[in-house]
């Protein structure tokens, strides 16, 4: 089963291209027109990525996190969050590398099938870096207001953090 | 607002790597945040060409119209400002299909696209309109029906099912994005 995604690259492809050929489009040619585009992506992005990225390294290296941990570890508790996430939900809506590898220390301290590993595994698999999308997405069009964005999306990330014990508690256990 | 989250979070990690005593680390990310952001970008500039090209030819060659045709009713309902002439319309359509696939390398630079043709709506060119926040909040949440790298690790520390986090996440996801997409509804007018 995990074989599956795989495969859903190639086949995404295949469809492309092939509805292309039985539609007679110059495939190649329009292609490289369209890769052209890429950059001016490339150029729209990079400064608001390179701010991005100056905040997160700074709150990594100035190990912030530990003390965000600390503070917020009894309202984590009082949600049922388990306090071993709680480093990787703080810095998931900013980073989703730093998260990544958080989880990945989660996993193979505690092992993939317990339940913190099963609540980690849970919270990771749905949610998204919030503020690199807002700043690819806002950065890419040069607009620096962002309006409710930032607090809706990180409601979002909240519901998931809640939710993730509890369905994992439901389903499980 | 992002001014704010942003002078805060540098603000507080100086304050922070005092009280830690990291100072030494925190001088050496400074200065490395610059290359790591170049180094994401020049990774990610050969992606944007793929896909900025495979999206040309799903466009011409009228694939794009078939999905979007299909999410059609749900899009135009979400985004108020969007009907189904809108040229918008097929790159946030085939920008959902990469999500749900778990083609997060596709997703970026389609829905890139969809946020260049969205800001050519939008008559404010410093503030986004509705449908702008939407978008970004909606891609903020990540409804996905295969999580493979969360499900690529499980299996490579050994667990007896490395899959069994799928229906939670797609529950747990589906969830947030419905939060998300209510939280934008209700809040709009007041920003």
């Amino acid at each position: 089963m995990t074989n599956i995604s795989n495969y859903i690259l190639p086949v995404f492809l295949l469809i492309i291209i092939g509805f292309g050929l039985y539609k007679r489009i110059d495939v190649f040619a329009v292609f490289i027109d369209g890769a052209k585009r890429g950059f001016d992506v490339f150029l729209s992005i990079l400064p608001s990525l390179t701010a991005l990225f100056l905040a997160v390294q700074m709150l990594k290296t100035s190990q912030g996190i530990d003390i965000i941990t600390k503070v917020l570890s009894p309202i984590a508790n009082f949600l049922k969050i388990p306090v071993e996430t709680l480093p990787m939900c703080i810095l998931s809506p900013i980073s989703g590398g730093g998260s990544l590898s958080i989880y990945e220390s989660i996993i193979s301290e505690c092992g993939p099938d317990s339940y913190v590993g099963r609540v980690a595994s849970v919270m990771m698999g749905s949610t998204e870096t919030t503020f690199y999308a807002i700043a690819v997405y806002f950065g890419s069009v040069g607009i620096k207001k962002i309006r409710h964005t930032a607090i809706c999306s990180l409601c979002a990330d909240f519901t998931s953090f809640i939710l993730a014990g509890l369905f994992v508690r439901l389903l499980f256990y | 607002m992002m001014n704010y989250i942003w002078a805060v979070i540098i603000i507080f990690s100086v304050v922070s790597s005092l009280l830690n005593g990291t100072s030494n680390a925190l001088s050496t990310g400074i200065i490395t945040s610059g290359n790591t952001a170049v180094d994401l970008c020049l990774t990610l500039l050969g992606t944007f060409c793929l896909w900025n090209g495979l999206m040309n030819v799903a466009e011409k060659s009228g694939i794009t119209k078939i999905i979007s045709k299909i999410m059609s009713p749900v899009i135009c309902r979400l985004f108020k400002g969007i009907d189904k002439d809108s040229p918008a319309l097929e790159p946030i359509c085939l920008n959902i299909t990469s999500n749900l696939l778990g083609l997060s390398n596709a997703a970026t630079p389609i829905g890139i696209e969809a946020m260049k043709r969205l800001s050519n709506n939008n008559t404010n060119k410093t503030s986004p309109s509705n449908d702008m926040v939407l978008f970004v909040v909606m891609n903020s949440a990540a409804l996905r029906i295969i999580p493979s790298t969360v499900a690529g690790i499980r299996a490579s520390h050994n667990s007896a099912n490395p899959l069994e986090i799928v229906l939670p996440s797609i529950l747990v996801s589906f969830c947030a994005l419905s939060v998300g997409i209510i939280m934008t509804k209700l809040t709009e007018r007041f920003f």
